[in-house]
């Protein structure tokens, strides 16, 4: 028999029994439909999450602190003073300390192999923001690093290479600064109050160059170019012991960011053993990450128990097929149709079942997949942005449905094997 | 003559082992020549169907060689087996085996399909096929639906199909009434006389027997003289 004949048949054979191959086909339908709504929820958040790692900061950068500090939880124990080290206290926080940095610190990081750059990871602290005639409003500032992404409503990201006082501000703050849209604002200036050392307090003007949609990432910070941030710095330090300003607690190393993730874990082996402790924008999300990724495969996991059951319901339906068709077995193999032609139409109709199913299961999935997306983003997630809680690709759908075709065909080795040994005699003589 | 299409010698098949060994025939030699109709003739546990299906190579005898056009089958692959049986043989059986539900073109051109045939080349035999047994009208119709007599007809067409040189028919009146048996005895004997086919007959039917060219008796495994001229003779 040739192998269309074979699969027509197959195809064919398996509307002989209608309810028994609609009931089985449902059961597939329930676990390949379970599969690809779990997945494309699971590839639908881990797409957003990539995209936000633009909005926590570039993807070479490796923010480094001193050794020792890396939970910042409110601590019991007391250490032994060390001259060498600087500390600074937090008093708010109690007895934490954190170990400051210095120029030689950065020396010493720069030597390190793998290292590009590192620069100081200075910030500033602002008392207010206000727009042209508008109120003042408390905000934060962050140096914009080289390399972030921001997904911005509109404008573009900062420069780092001019002398213009360029900054970012979150769309959250375009009303209170009294801008209609994120294009207004555009271009406009923006007043920072600051205050010196000394407790004098004077303004900044810059300019908006970008708006940034809301995020994960928060919605209350302000990105600065560098230009702005030295601006800014300077009154800052205005007052402050020469100790003081000379001291950061974070420093930024750059490095290339095409080497493979074994080089990079060396790269932060050959910090920690300096002193330090190195972590990458992946790293912060990576914990986030992992969880979505941990339920997602919960989730999986349910879906896959539901194919399970259904692996069984198409055993058991092939089986009472092999049972109704010994007969028709027995008198194909007396027409010269070999054990192995036998195996394939009988597994070949369990493929099918598991094609129908996958499809119709997939078809359904995608079309739940837009309502609930819908549904979901205009009312309970619409303050996340670019946010696409199902999606579903090409090759995740089509691999869904051949894993699903690979259980049905395994499921149907044993009554398509038990067909291709029936000897034909037997299978005539059979009442 | 011409030479024997299909011979037996000295054929034994035994089932079971020990206690439980059941000898199903018993040293069993016949020539069966091209274009014959022969009738295996015997009661029910005779070993007459068993003797049929070795003949058809759908079983292997326990000792002793069946050879087809003068080759020895045991030297036969299974592949070849399958395409020879596909190729010469016919069957007709006394329960139809017929798919109700495809059409009784689909029943007829199955060997064909199995056999790897085309799809136009196929459906032109299989209508031949159907109109030598005067159903070429009923060719798109289910199988279940026809009436008995029909359905032996389409599974004759089905043994016809593959232009075989040997039909072996198990009991192909049993199912069927007086007159619609007559039908198909004269059907069979018909394609006898103007194809040549050489006909197997499996019966316990005496009549039937009686008009085939040669009786082949069995009785516990074992050919026999035919009772009815013995009893002549007595």
């Amino acid at each position: 028999m040739k192998l269309i004949d074979i699969a027509t048949t197959a195809s064919s054979n398996m509307f002989r029994s209608k309810l028994r191959t609609f009931l089985t086909v449902i059961a597939i339908f329930i676990g390949s439909f379970t599969l690809t709504l779990t997945n494309g929820l699971g590839s639908g958040i881990s797409s957003y999450i990539d995209r936000e790692v633009g909005n926590f900061g570039a993807a070479d950068a490796l923010i480094i602190q001193a050794a020792g500090d890396s939970t910042g939880l409110p601590t019991d124990e007391v250490k032994k003073y060390d001259p060498t080290r600087r500390t600074t206290s937090i008093e708010s926080e109690g007895n934490r300390t954190v170990t400051v940095l210095t120029d030689a610190d950065l020396a010493k990081i720069r030597r390190l192999e793998g290292i590009k750059s590192a620069e100081a990871y200075q910030s500033a602290v602002i008392d207010y923001v206000s727009g042209t005639g508008s109120d003042k409003y408390v905000a934060s500032i962050e140096p914009y690093l080289d390399g972030a992404n921001y997904a911005l409503d509109a404008g573009r990201q900062p420069k780092n290479s001019t002398d213009t006082l360029e900054i970012l501000i979150p769309s959250t703050y375009l009303k209170f600064l009294g801008f209609k849209s994120a294009a207004v604002a555009l271009g406009r200036p923006v007043t920072l109050g600051i205050t010196n050392g000394l407790g004098q307090q004077s303004e900044v003007d810059a300019t908006v160059v970008g708006v940034k949609q809301k995020s994960l990432a928060g919605g209350v910070t302000l990105n600065t170019n560098p230009a702005l941030l030295a601006k800014l710095r300077t009154i800052h330090d205005i007052g402050l012991p020469p100790a003081a300003t000379a001291s950061f607690q974070v420093a930024v190393a750059r490095f290339d960011a095409s080497i493979s993730d074994p080089q990079l874990v060396q790269l932060k082996d050959r910090l920690t053993k300096a002193g330090y402790k190195g972590t990458t924008i992946q790293d912060q999300i990576g914990t986030f990450k992992s969880v979505i990724n941990g339920i997602v495969l919960v989730l999986n996991g349910f879906a896959v128990i539901a194919l399970l059951a259904a692996g069984f319901g198409i055993i058991n339906t092939l089986l009472m097929s092999v049972q109704e068709r010994t007969k028709e077995i027995g008198l194909m193999k007396a027409m010269g149709m070999s054990a192995g032609r036998i195996f394939l139409l009988f597994s070949g109709e369990a493929v099918m079942l598991g094609f129908w199913g996958s499809l119709l299961g997939s078809i359904a999935a995608i079309g739940a997949g837009s309502v609930i997306n819908q549904i979901v983003l205009q009312n309970y997630l619409k303050d996340l942005v670019g946010l696409q809680l199902l999606t579903f690709s090409v090759v995740s759908v089509a691999s869904i449905m051949g894993i699903v075709m690979v259980v049905a065909f395994l499921a149907g080795t044993l009554p398509a094997l038990r067909a291709a040994r029936q000897s034909p005699i037997d299978s005539l003589r059979y009442e | 003559m011409p030479d024997p299409v299909l011979s037996a010698n000295d054929v034994h098949k035994t089932y079971g082992k020990g206690d439980s060994l059941f000898t199903a025939l018993g040293g069993i030699s016949v020539d069966i020549k091209s274009g014959e109709k022969v009738a295996i003739i015997g009661k029910s546990g005779s070993g007459k169907s068993t003797l049929m299906h070795l003949l058809a190579l759908l079983d292997k005898p326990t000792s002793g060689t069946i050879k087809i056009d003068d080759e020895d089958s045991s030297q036969l692959s299974g592949k070849a087996l399958n395409t020879l049986r596909n190729h010469k043989f016919g069957f007709v059986f006394q329960q139809f085996f017929l798919n109700g539900n495809a059409s009784v073109l689909e029943n007829v051109l199955l060997p064909l399909k199995i056999g790897g045939s085309g799809f136009s080349e196929r459906k032109q035999l299989a209508l031949e096929a159907l109109d030598l047994v005067d159903l070429g009208d009923k060719a798109k119709n289910k199988a279940k639906d026809l009436s008995g007599g029909q359905k032996q007809r389409v599974v004759i067409a089905r043994a016809l199909v593959n232009k075989p040189s040997v039909i072996f028919a198990d009991e192909p009146t049993g199912n069927l009434d007086t007159a619609t048996g007559e039908m198909i005895e004269r059907l069979l004997f018909d394609l006898n006389a103007k194809q040549g086919i050489t006909l197997i007959i499996v019966t316990h039917d005496s009549d039937l027997a009686a008009r085939c060219d040669r009786q082949i008796y069995l009785k516990d495994g074992r050919i026999i003289e035919n009772p009815v001229k013995r009893r002549q003779i007595v």
